[in-house]
């Protein structure tokens, strides 16, 4: 266990699933993921931003070795990830956790919040009968419940309040990393406002790294270090915050941060046309170029990889890296 | 500006649980209005009970009057000609909104038929040109496909379309883009900004979101367990906003710009019906809250031109300060 | 669409396969037919002589195939008390049941339909409540204690019909009503559940808020979508025309198909029993077939085969 290594680094994921396509069952490859690499770092969170069917769910499972990729390899802490279900896959599950976007449906309806937030340190035998419940009081404040509310079923308790119980328990073997898929999205304003606090709060104080998956590009930057925009299962651009969302490379992160909506908008607003694509239906060339205003025809054919730009930035597309001559562009 | 819907006290109680506290709103032709609030405000409650589409057992007391006729109370058949043809609703959640089993070129010719006699061959061809109006591509062929052949952005542009086969005079969206991802949700309020000014329809949008709202109506409305608690003209709410509870919600919003803060989160949650507090319904989460706040609802008061709020503290006029930046 | 058929068809062909092997060897482990037939006080030679004219000392396995194979020339074996070729014992006995399941059928579907789609309309309310506790107990009254109960009060008591045999068209009226009651029951609680589920949809809403009537919204949006679960049941019951009256059969004394079938296992008469099961067993795949076939028409949602590639 090295501390040079990053607390997660993940090269060139790929997931594949196959779909059949009508009645008369010709088998099509979807491509969920395709060559994914990130990193994240001890106490510091990668924001994973993009639509529906861009892979950042799938990228999550990946990344905390629920799924074995077909392609590519995660490493923790400077060791590979174990294939799912195995026994040092087990016990590396104290080390990382997961919150999802439905806190009702993470919850069991059976058992009480104190129970549920207990199992993790049951499982993995932390601690004894007498600590494990100190422990689950602890953890109970520090996520702003109350330690009576550990007698509560999760149907008695607010959104915000069974989201805050899955951060408990989640947080009960003091794991290293989080991965947090849509974990506001299901919640009211007010409500997200809270659970965004608490998240950078835990942060700083537990030093936690944290993968922050959603489509809530605001949210993203109000929580990241580092955001990844992805597009059709490829990051098409990577970099700090407040670089990307006032100075966008990417021609869909820029409709993207247009397409915020915010009182009092300054000029005129980049609508894309068409649909969000279909994965099982991918485009040649650049998965961005039948929507992008800016495409030429290199794009069509050539799929841009993720490159460095001299600032920094990394961006996958030929037009912001300048590789295209402006007179070649297409009508 | 002519006013074209008048709420007046509008009450609805469930089971003796009062959802809405007495809702005044007045729309004229041709505005924007958005309505914004979290869960369980009544926000889609105002609107389905002045539409009659509340289930039975809902009672509903006040006025609701469209161009000067009553809609409460009113026989089936007045309601049936208002919905669709005098006032359209779109829904969240366009996939489970329309009828799976049925084509979507016959769900557009049934409002077609009910509100403007067209049936045949020349409803079709008027559908086909409402689907070119909201943007489907390939409209002749795509009238015969069904709900679920068409994505969610699609899916509400035939909503929409369907809506507005009754050429109605006022368009409430209810949460028209919540399911939705970002970039097809911008398609969707450019689609139904052009389509305003074009028709000159009135449009209410209904959202828990400020920015969508704020970027879409002329007027927005507030709402809090089950009161307007603000309304002003767009700029006005944001600049000089009045109620705490508005200025709770801009705050929780994560600035695009500007340095990283900890959001100003209101604590504590939303009341639940039967366990209302006794004065102002806010002010359990209030940070400017005072006794008299506990004493009885504050009454809607107007600060300025065009721009009210329910609040006692606002009434004070140190109060009218602007929001953080 | 090849495909779906092909799987459906085999699946169909396996299920009949599996029931006749299953009733063939139950059959012969569950007690000596030659010594059954023969009756307990005969000549062990004679029931021995039984024995070797049906092949019935030949091991499980021979028979089995013997009697495979005889199925495909047509041959599905005979009456071991009468002789008499076992197919035609029982297609000469399927109008008298069909004389029974078919008016019964319709009752189910004339009282069981409307009632459930009443119920969801008006939930809650009194009749609602009434239907549906006349419901439960319609189906969870076993059909011989709801047939003896019906002979009791209008056979013994009242004198008004006639407690069982064949003889006339009124002696099928308490065999039908009986059998018509059960399903009946079935069907008004599961439409009602139908119904009430798509009530409850998205799309039923905004049906109303187009200005469509609600009579219109229950006939032109509602049923269609709840007729798609309900022609589950309706295949089922459309299944069992054939042998869903074996109890009834023998509590009336009606000389159908199932009354057929409960004497040829007393007497483990093999071949009779055997081609009931075939036949019963070909009905219910045929209309659980059928079945498939119309959730196609029903619900488009499923003739496109895989749905749209959504959220990964």
């Amino acid at each position: 266990m090295s501390n040079d290594a990053p607390l997660l680094r993940a090269e060139g994921l790929t997931r594949r699933y196959a779909m059949r396509r009508g009645l008369l069952g010709r088998s099509v490859e979807v491509r969920a993921v395709d060559g994914v690499s990130l990193t994240v770092e001890r106490g510091r969170t990668l924001g994973l931003v993009g639509e529906s069917g861009c892979g950042k769910s799938t990228t999550g499972r990946l990344v905390l070795g629920l799924e074995a990729p077909d392609d590519g390899h995660v490493a923790f802490d400077g060791s590979p990830m174990p294939p799912p279900g195995s026994e040092p896959w087990r016990r590396l599950r104290a080390r990382m956790q997961m919150v999802f976007q439905d806190p009702l449906g993470a919850l069991d309806r059976r058992l009480t919040i104190g129970t549920q937030v207990r199992e993790p340190l049951d499982i993995h035998g932390l601690g004894d009968a007498g600590t494990r419940g100190e422990k689950v009081a602890s953890l109970l404040s520090a996520v702003g419940l109350r330690p009576d509310q550990a007698a509560r079923y999760p149907h008695e308790l607010s959104g915000g309040q069974r989201q805050r119980a899955v951060l408990a328990r989640a947080l009960a073997t003091d794991p290293a990393l989080l991965v947090c898929d849509e974990p506001i999205s299901a919640l009211d304003v007010s409500i997200q406002a809270q659970v965004m606090n608490l998240l950078v709060e835990l942060q700083e104080r537990l030093g936690l790294g944290m993968l922050f998956i959603s489509h809530d590009l605001r949210a993203v930057r109000q929580v990241s270090h580092r955001i990844a925009v992805m597009y059709l299962g490829r990051i098409v651009e990577e970099g700090e915050p407040d670089a990307v969302l006032q100075a966008p490379a990417h021609p869909y992160t820029q409709a993207l941060v247009s397409a915020i909506p915010h009182p009092g908008r300054a000029g005129t607003r980049i609508v894309l046309q068409g649909d969000p694509p279909n994965p099982a239906d991918r485009p040649t060339g650049c998965a961005f170029h039948p929507r992008c205003a800016a495409a030429v025809a290199r794009c069509a054919v050539d799929s841009p990889s993720l490159k460095a730009r001299d600032d920094g930035r990394l961006v996958a597309c030929h037009v912001a890296h300048g590789e295209v001559d402006a007179l070649k562009r297409a009508a | 500006m002519s006013t074209l819907v008048t709420m007046r006290g509008l009450t609805v109680a469930f089971n003796g649980q009062l959802a809405l506290r007495g809702i005044d709103l007045a729309i004229s032709k041709g505005e924007a209005v958005g309505l914004v609030g979290e869960s369980g405000c009544g926000k889609s409650v105002t609107w389905l009970a002045a539409l009659g589409l509340l289930p039975g057992k809902a009672t509903i007391g006040g006025s609701v009057t469209i161009a000067g006729e009553e809609l409460l109370g009113a026989p089936a058949a007045k309601l049936e000609r208002v919905r669709g043809g005098r006032i359209g609703m779109i829904f969240q959640d366009p996939a489970s909104s329309l009828n799976p089993v049925h084509r979507v070129g016959k769900q557009i010719a049934e409002a077609l038929a009910l509100h403007r006699g067209i049936a045949g061959a020349a409803a079709r061809a008027e559908a086909k040109r409402l689907f070119d109006l909201v943007g489907i591509p390939d409209a002749e062929r795509r009238l015969d496909a069904y709900p679920h052949e068409f994505s969610g952005g699609q899916n509400q542009r035939v909503m929409i379309a369907m809506a507005l086969a009754g050429q109605p005079e006022l368009l409430v969206a209810d949460e028209p883009t919540t399911a939705l991802d970002v970039t097809i949700q911008a398609q969707i309020l450019e689609l139904l900004q052009a389509l305003r000014r074009e028709f000159g329809m009135a449009l209410v949008l209904i959202s828990h979101d400020l920015g969508v709202v704020a970027e879409t109506c002329e007027r927005v409305c507030v709402m809090y367990a089950g009161r307007i608690v603000e309304e002003a003209p767009t700029s006005r709410l944001f600049a000089h906003t009045a109620h705490p509870y508005t200025r709770g919600l801009l705050g929780a919003l994560p600035p695009i710009t500007g340095p990283r803060r900890r959001l100003s989160a209101i604590p504590g949650g939303v009341p639940e019906p039967w366990a209302m507090p006794p004065g102002c319904a806010f002010a359990p989460r209030c940070g400017s809250r005072m006794a008299a706040c506990d004493a009885g609802t504050p009454a809607h008061t107007e600060l300025a031109p065009g721009h009210g709020a329910a609040c006692l503290r606002a009434m004070a006029p140190e109060y009218a300060e602007a929001v953080p930046a | 669409m090849l495909r779906f058929i092909g799987s459906r068809l085999l699946r169909a062909v396996i299920t009949i396969i599996m029931v006749v092997t299953f009733a063939f060897v139950v059959l012969r482990l569950s007690g000596d037919p030659a010594q059954i037939i023969m009756g307990a006080d005969a000549p062990p030679e004679a029931v021995d002589a039984f024995r070797t004219a049906w092949g019935l000392d030949q091991p499980v396995w021979v028979q089995y195939f013997h009697y495979f194979g005889a199925i495909f020339t047509g041959d599905l074996g005979r009456s071991m008390r009468d002789g008499r070729d076992a197919i035609v014992l029982v297609v000469e006995r399927i109008p008298a049941t069909l004389t029974l399941t078919l008016p019964a059928l319709f009752i189910k579907l004339a009282l069981g339909i409307p009632a459930g789609i009443y119920a969801a309309l008006h939930r809650n309310s009194i009749i609602d409540r009434v239907l549906m506790i006349m419901a439960v107990a319609g189906f969870t009254v076993p059909s011989f204690v709801l047939g003896l109960l019906l002979v009791l009060v209008f056979a013994v008591q009242l004198g008004w019909l006639p407690s069982g045999g064949q003889e006339s068209w009124r002696h099928a009226i308490l065999p039908v009503v009986t059998l018509g009651i059960g399903g009946a029951a079935v069907l008004a609680r599961f439409t009602r559940s139908a119904m009430l589920e798509v009530l409850g949809q998205p799309y039923i809403r905004t049906a109303s808020a187009k200005g469509v009537s609600w009579r219109d919204v229950v006939w032109g949006h509602a049923l269609p979508n709840a007729a798609i679960p309900t022609v589950t049941i309706v295949g089922f019951m459309v299944g069992s025309l054939i042998a869903g009256a074996v109890v009834v059969e023998s509590v009336f004394s009606w000389p159908g198909v199932g009354r057929l079938l409960v004497v040829a296992v007393a007497n483990r008469d093999l071949a009779v029993v055997q081609c009931v099961l075939l036949l019963v067993a070909a009905t219910m795949v045929t209309a659980n077939f059928t079945v498939d076939m119309l959730y196609g028409v029903l619900d488009p949602r499923l003739r496109s085969g895989a749905r749209k590639a959504g959220a990964h």
